[in-house]
């Protein structure tokens, strides 16, 4: 909301700097966007009269002028605009000059002329091009009038002004306006509030006479008033209504638009005016449309109507989008003679339902979406009138037409002074509350320590106690509150799952992985680039209504499209090893309903490349996370089916009989669809399944106190042999004398038959509670070797 | 026999002086103390002396054996001590060449800041409540007390599933569930994901992270939110950051207010963090609305509570100087291991 210094002044006194005033206006709960200050940098810029224009001897489109600054010698300024005419008064800056945004003009020739200085145009002055007048969008600002000429131009047409750029809540509509602002500066300041002057010095005729008025949805039109003036002169507004609309964002276009779009500003309440002798039997019909109903927007849109939209009608047709915009069939005309002045209350669902069905959206409609007071029609069509009068723009109708079929009110609210304690923690009296409330308009009334306040009928936002209390706080000044601290203790508690993660990304960090965050919505694509087959459950997609491009469509169901990804950004750039982690939410479309919540589980990808990395490399990073989770036993089943991965180097986790994920090489056609010219490791682990089989509880075994022996074994298998399969049987069989095997040495080639491998490993016994002897040891190192012989035939190779 | 002592020693003393390494070394102990040395030689020749002779010339011989042993021992210790230092010297290293790389991994600097603020609360006794980040129309808005024209429910600003599922605008929801699950006093903050509509640029992106918290009581003011959220202010951007409480309009909150502090980067004389202001906004907050506390069943005459939430990006992009918030998304490691 854009509010001019020099306007708002009207109706309120202001004896602090722009920048006080900004501060006090933020600190009381009317925050700011901007501020901008105009004619602060214009310099060397004066009224000038156009005496003499000639085409410029070498130029087309170039025009030389001279120029009466009130000083004895004319100034010859060549120019390229094609609005001026001999005896225009101009704004001309002179050689030296500053405009707005530092820029310096300096005198030269212009195709063999000589200029000194220019001439101006309002945007060269500082004004935005969609506020310019049309006259002068292309062209130089011809003012309207006789001025001293060589007068400072800042000075004479007034252009130093503050504009303050308020930001407006949506629960504080009434502040969309002039007064709703000084109503607040009235409290934030202290003074009151100076209402416009509405009444008209003279009314010939009566209202009632040319216009009927009938609302036939009463639901969704809660008040129309209608005015009439007569003997109507359109024509340009005066300069001082022309800048400040500007000021305030808006175009001027003639005397009847521009006092109808600044009551609007000045009240808030939209107001259309319609050429009286396209209303058709003198009716006005607040209804709503046929469906299907073709009708032409004052914007020259032919637009299709539907049932539900409320149209302003008159004895035959519709005339105009109720609150939205008027229509091309009854807009005001240069020779419009009598007007219609509407200032109705249009119901904001309704409004916001028809604008945006019809895509339009108006400063009216925006203003009726967000909630207007009834109360607001009858002032505004009267200040209307009494601007019309001023400005001399036509004869104002005795009294109006005003169709209210349900006053709205507010009712008392009572505010408790020990509630305002209770919330703000801060002592105010029942004096002091009373006084805030007042100063905002409000009705007090005392009753012992509570009160009786009546909210203005603007101020639709209060409707209970606390309502209230925030404006009590907010007039009072949050700065002035004091600090302190709850009493109460309480202990910080995280979950168990929370923990969990935290504790993951600690030993993923550590283990040289940097975590990634990807976004939970992706492409449903994703899944075909990692080869996911047909009508499995990853493709099962919560699907979003409304995403914003087919790449964020869907929900994703793992995380390893979205690994892929970074993996392969991270190869285009060069980065020539990868190692990283994400741990994040997937989702999955509940079976129950269509409204149900998606079941929410949460995911962990690792995924790496580059030098060193291996599916062993991968796989150790599992072991170590499994061990720091006290995840003990969980088995790799060689897995050859998925998609994602290469059929040869692929497990799945199993812990327990339960499915923790799946981890192997990426497929060479997954990694070619990411670009990424290397092999790389992925996997995917249901952490929600992880966290369930993890346990962080630990207990002491004593360290050993007896010395273990240790046996190196050789041995011969077929290829097809799995180390596992080894592993289990010198487990089993190694008893509690075992403490520990561990593979060394897996070997292939020249001294090994085609289709078999050597695979070596340390068997280390130990006893708790003695030394072992060579012969304990031997018995049970046989009973090893033997059984793999038996079950495996496996041959111990001489070492 | 005597003077043949006398020369072994003075010989022993002349070589011993000449000796240059521990070999050399080596061979005179060998020559003078092995077994067939100069002086074991004479000393086992006392064999053929008289008892009296061999008692003076025995007690003669060990103090030249006693001398000459000591002169070696010297000799050896200041061999060894030249043997160090020249091996020292022939090991020394550039001391500035680069250390062996050991390579950590590096949190999300999201992660990062969510564990900073999350500790920062946990310290002050505030628990962690998580929720999903689809979430229900009800929990989302009707239970925040959100007007049911409030333009944030326009498909325009926010990602639905269906009718009544969207993708949570904001982490409040966990409010409003542990609302309705828990009784006072109730102590909370909820990290979590958050989407809005909004087309990724360099300010925008349509999923991004909220820290918002809860508290519950007896006796809970306004004068409470301001202390806590100050004193979280000066914990998470130094002793030094003043903090300023503005007026605002959320619908969950009553009276709300956003909370400004004081540019941590320039220390509020003006830059282009702070964009000549010398303030920064970092957060939103209030008294809990009645309705709110209504939804949980909540006495609202006994307990009053409020509630803040941030965005935890704009904490990020600010305290780390980044300029780009797709940056947190693409997920180059370079950029990642910044963090470190």
């Amino acid at each position: 909301m854009l509010v001019p210094i020099e306007w708002i002044k009207e109706y309120i006194d202001i004896n602090v700097s722009v920048e006080e005033f900004c501060e006090r206006m933020i600190m009381s709960g009317s925050n700011i966007e901007t501020v901008e200050h105009f004619g602060d940098e214009i310099e060397n810029v004066v009224v000038g009269k156009i005496v003499d224009v000639e085409k410029h001897p070498d130029a087309d489109k170039l025009l030389v002028t001279q120029i009466d600054i009130g000083e004895e010698d004319l100034i010859q300024i060549v120019t390229g605009a094609d609005n001026i005419f001999e005896g225009a008064y101009v704004p001309v800056i002179l050689h030296g000059g500053k405009l707005p945004g530092g820029k310096v003009i300096k005198k030269g020739k212009l195709r063999g002329v000589e200029s000194n200085g220019m001439l101006c145009s309002p945007s060269e002055l500082g004004f935005d091009d969609k506020v310019i007048p049309v006259p002068f969008r292309d062209g130089i600002w011809i003012l309207n009038g006789d001025y001293a000429l060589g007068q400072d131009i800042v000075e004479a047409m007034g252009l130093k002004n503050s504009v303050v750029d308020f930001e407006i809540t949506p629960n504080r509509p009434d502040c969309l306006s002039m007064l709703g602002m000084g109503r607040e500066a009235a409290a934030t300041f202290g003074g009151k509030l100076k209402y416009p002057e509405t009444e008209c010095l003279k009314e010939e005729g009566k209202a009632k006479d040319y216009i009927e008025i009938e609302i036939r949805k009463p639901e969704l039109c809660r008040r129309y008033v209608g005015r009439i003036v007569t003997d109507v002169t359109i024509g340009p507004s005066p300069l001082w209504m022309q800048k400040r609309l500007m000021y305030a964002g808006m175009r001027p276009i003639n005397n009847i638009v521009d006092i109808t779009n600044y009551v609007m500003l000045e009240y808030g309440q939209p107001i259309h005016a319609f050429d009286i002798r396209d209303i058709a039997d003198n009716k006005i019909i607040v209804d709503t449309a046929t469906e299907g109903e073709r009708f032409t927007s004052l914007d020259g849109t032919e637009r299709n109507l539907s049932s539900s939209m409320l149209m302003i009608k008159d004895g035959k047709r519709s005339v105009g989008i109720g609150g939205v915009m008027g229509g091309m069939n009854s807009e005001i005309k240069e020779d419009t003679a009598t007007i219609l002045i509407e200032c109705a209350n249009f119901n904001g669902d309704s409004i916001r339902y028809t604008s945006k069905k019809l895509a339009l959206r108006t400063e009216a409609s925006a203003r009726f979406e967000k909630g207007i007071d009834p109360n607001l029609c009858e002032a505004a069509a009267d200040r209307v009138c009494k601007l019309i009068e001023l400005l001399g723009a036509g004869t104002v109708t005795k009294g109006s037409v005003d169709v209210y079929p349900v006053k709205t009110e507010t009712y008392p609210i009572t505010v408790r002074v020990d509630r305002v304690k209770q919330v703000l923690g801060i002592e105010l009296s029942g004096k002091e509350i009373e006084t805030i409330l007042e100063s905002l308009e409000m009705r007090v009334s005392r009753l012992g320590d509570n009160m009786k306040v009546i909210p203005p009928t603007i101020r639709q936002d209060l409707q209970e106690e606390i309502d209230l209390i925030e404006e009590i706080a907010r007039i009072y000044g949050y700065d002035k509150m004091p600090m302190t601290l709850p009493k109460g203790n309480s202990e910080a508690h995280k979950s168990r799952e929370r923990v969990l993660k935290d504790l993951t990304r600690d030993i993923m960090t550590g283990m040289g992985a940097n975590e990634i965050q990807t976004y939970s919505f992706v492409s449903p694509k994703g899944v075909d680039n990692v080869r996911i087959e047909e009508d499995s459950w990853e493709r099962n997609f919560v699907r979003l209504i409304n995403p914003l491009g087919e790449e964020n469509s869907v929900m994703r169901t793992i995380l390893t499209p979205n690994m892929m990804e970074v993996l392969g950004r991270n190869f285009s750039r060069n980065i020539n090893k990868v190692r990283a982690f994400e741990i994040g939410n997937t989702f999955f479309k509940s079976l129950e309903e269509e409204d149900a919540l998606p079941e929410e589980r949460d995911s962990m990808a690792i995924g790496c490349y580059g030098e060193g990395e291996s599916f062993f490399t991968l796989k150790g990073m599992l072991e170590e996370l499994f061990t720091f989770l006290g995840i003990q036993g969980a088995i790799y089943v060689p897995e050859s089916e998925y998609g994602v991965y290469h059929p040869g180097r692929c497990a799945r986790v199993v812990h327990q009989d339960t499915e923790l994920g799946i981890l192997g090489e990426v497929h060479p056609d997954v990694a070619d669809k990411y670009g990424i010219g290397t092999r790389c490791y992925c996997c995917e682990l249901a952490f929600d399944q992880v966290m369930k089989h993890a346990n962080t509880k630990r207990f002491y075994k004593p360290l050993p106190k007896y010395p273990a022996i240790s046996r190196d074994i050789a041995l011969l298998v077929k290829e097809e042999i799995n180390v596992a399969d080894i592993e289990n049987i010198i487990t089993e069989m190694g008893g509690k004398l075992l403490e520990s095997v561990a593979l060394f040495d897996v070997y292939r080639g020249k001294q090994v038959q085609q289709g078999q491998k050597s695979v070596a490993f340390t068997l280390t016994y130990r006893a708790a509670d003695k030394t072992l002897t060579d012969e304990e040891v031997v018995k049970v190192h046989q009973k090893v070797l033997d059984v793999l012989k038996e079950r495996l035939d496996a041959v111990l190779r001489d070492m | 026999m005597q003077n043949q002592l006398m020369k072994i020693l003075q010989e022993a003393k002349e070589q011993l002086l000449i000796a240059s390494t521990i070999i050399e070394t080596e061979e005179i102990r060998v020559k003078l103390l092995g077994k067939k040395g100069q002086l074991t030689e004479i000393l086992r020749s006392m064999g053929s002396m008289n008892p009296e002779e061999r008692k003076d010339f025995g007690k003669e011989a060990n103090t030249v054996r006693a001398e000459i042993e000591a002169l070696l021992e010297e000799k050896f210790s200041a061999m060894k001590t030249l043997q160090k230092a020249d091996q020292f010297s022939k090991e020394k290293i550039d001391v500035t060449e680069p250390g062996t790389k050991f390579h950590l991994g590096v949190k999300h600097p999201i992660t990062i800041a969510i564990d900073e603020i999350s500790r920062i609360f946990a310290s002050m006794g505030f628990s962690i409540a998580e929720g999903p980040e689809v979430e229900t129309v009800f929990n989302n808005f009707d239970a925040l007390n959100a007007p049911q024209n409030h333009p944030s429910r326009d498909m325009t600003d926010t990602f639905y599933i269906t009718d009544n599922t969207l993708l949570r605008t904001q982490t409040s929801p966990v409010q409003a569930r542990v609302l309705m699950k828990e009784n006072p006093p109730i102590k909370v903050i909820s990290p979590g994901r958050c989407f809005r509509v909004d087309s990724p640029d360099a300010t925008h992106s349509p999923m991004f992270h909220q820290v918002e918290g809860l508290l519950v009581d007896e006796g809970v003011t306004m004068a409470d939110l301001k202390g806590t959220l100050d004193s979280f202010a000066k914990q998470l951007f130094g002793s030094k950051v003043k903090t300023k409480f503005r007026p605002h309009y959320f619908p969950f909150t009553e009276p709300s207010g956003e909370m400004d502090v004081s540019c941590f980067k320039c220390g509020g004389t003006g830059c282009r963090f702070c964009k000549g202001s010398g303030w920064i906004e970092i957060l939103g907050c209030g008294m809990v609305h009645p309705n709110v506390l209504k939804v949980g069943h909540i006495d609202t005459e006994k307990y009053t509570g409020f509630a803040f939430g941030m965005g935890v990006e704009r904490i990020a992009l600010l305290k780390y100087e980044i300029d780009d918030i797709r940056l947190l998304y693409e997920n180059d490691m370079r950029f990642i291991q910044q963090f470190k």
